[in-house]
C-alpha cells in the first residue's frame, strides 16, 4: 500500500501531503505519525497541505485527531499552506478546525514550533534528553 | 434542463471516490466555475459519495453537464442501501449514525445552490445536488 512520508528535521516531523487522499491513507497517515512521534520524541509536526485541493470533513478530522494525539505525546501540530478556497469551503462546510494550529506556509510554521518549545523550556519545563 | 453531456462513475470502494473527485473537479473547470465553486462541488461530491460508499453500501454518480437555464454541473448519487428513515433529522449538522461528525448531509448542502434528497427504507436513497455557474 503507498505511504506518506515522514521526515525528521532535528525535533520535528514533517509532513507533505502530495496526493489525493483515500480515507485509509488518512487513517494509515494517523497511525504513522504517532508511532514516529513517540520513537524519535519529536517535540513537534508540521504538515503541508499546500497541495491539497479540497479537505472534507474525513480529512479535517483527521488533522484534528492528528493534533489532539500529538498534544498527548508532547508536540506541537502545525498545518502549514492551506489554499484559500480549501478554507472558505472547510468553513462553510461545518468545520472550522479547533485545535489545530495553523501558519500560511512552511517557514511561518517552523517558527511557530520554535517558538513554543522555546517558550516550553522557558516555563521551567524539564527537557526530555 | 437541458444536459449537454452525462456519465456515470461506480462508486463501489475508496479509489472510486478518488476518481469521482477528479471527475468533477474536470467537469466544473470545463464549465467555467470559479476555483471557490470547483472547490465546494468537489468537497460536496467527497462527503455524498463518502455517504453512498459507507452508508448506501456503494452505488453510483452520474454526472452531468447543464447548459440551460444556465451552465452548471449536477451530480445524483443513486443507491440501494437501507435508505434514511428521517431524512430532516439526517440534514441536523452533527446528526449521525455512524463515527463521523455528521456534517456529510448538511455540510454538502451548504455547498450547492441546490439540493435535493430522495430516500425510502429498504429500497435506497438519491440524492442531487447542482451547482451554477
Amino acid at each position: 500500500m503507498e505511504k506518506i512520508p515522514i521526515l525528521r528535521m532535528g525535533q520535528f516531523l514533517l509532513v507533505t501531503i502530495q496526493v489525493d487522499m483515500h480515507d485509509r491513507l488518512a487513517m494509515a497517515l494517523q497511525e504513522d505519525l504517532t508511532t514516529r512521534i513517540s520513537e524519535t520524541a519529536a517535540r513537534g509536526v508540521l504538515i503541508d497541505i499546500s497541495s491539497l485541493e479540497i479537505v472534507d470533513s474525513f480529512i479535517g478530522r483527521m488533522l484534528g485527531n492528528i493534533a489532539a494525539m500529538s498534544r498527548i505525546l508532547d508536540a506541537q501540530t502545525v498545518v502549514v499552506g492551506m489554499q484559500p478556497a480549501v478554507a472558505i469551503t472547510l468553513v462553510e462546510l461545518g468545520m472550522s478546525l479547533p485545535g489545530v494550529r495553523t501558519a500560511l506556509n512552511v517557514d511561518a510554521g517552523m517558527e511557530l514550533l520554535k517558538l513554543s518549545l522555546n517558550g516550553h523550556r522557558a516555563n521551567g519545563h524539564v527537557s526530555r534528553r | 434542463m437541458s444536459v449537454v453531456a452525462s456519465e456515470t462513475l461506480p462508486i463501489a470502494s475508496e479509489p472510486d471516490m478518488v476518481t469521482v473527485r477528479r471527475r468533477v473537479r474536470e467537469a466544473a473547470a470545463r464549465t467555467g466555475l470559479s476555483l471557490v465553486d470547483q472547490t465546494k462541488l468537489v468537497t460536496a461530491a467527497s462527503e455524498l459519495a463518502r455517504n453512498t460508499l459507507i452508508y448506501g453500501g456503494g452505488g453510483t454518480m452520474q454526472l452531468d453537464m447543464l447548459n440551460g437555464p444556465r451552465l452548471g454541473v449536477r451530480l445524483i448519487f443513486v443507491d440501494q442501501g437501507p435508505g434514511i428513515p428521517d431524512v430532516d433529522l439526517a440534514l441536523r449538522d452533527g446528526f449521525t449514525t455512524g463515527t463521523g461528525l455528521g456534517l456529510g448531509l448538511s455540510g454538502s448542502k451548504r455547498l450547492v445552490n441546490e439540493f435535493e434528497i430522495d430516500s425510502k427504507v429498504g429500497q435506497g436513497t438519491r440524492v442531487a445536488v447542482t451547482r451554477w455557474k
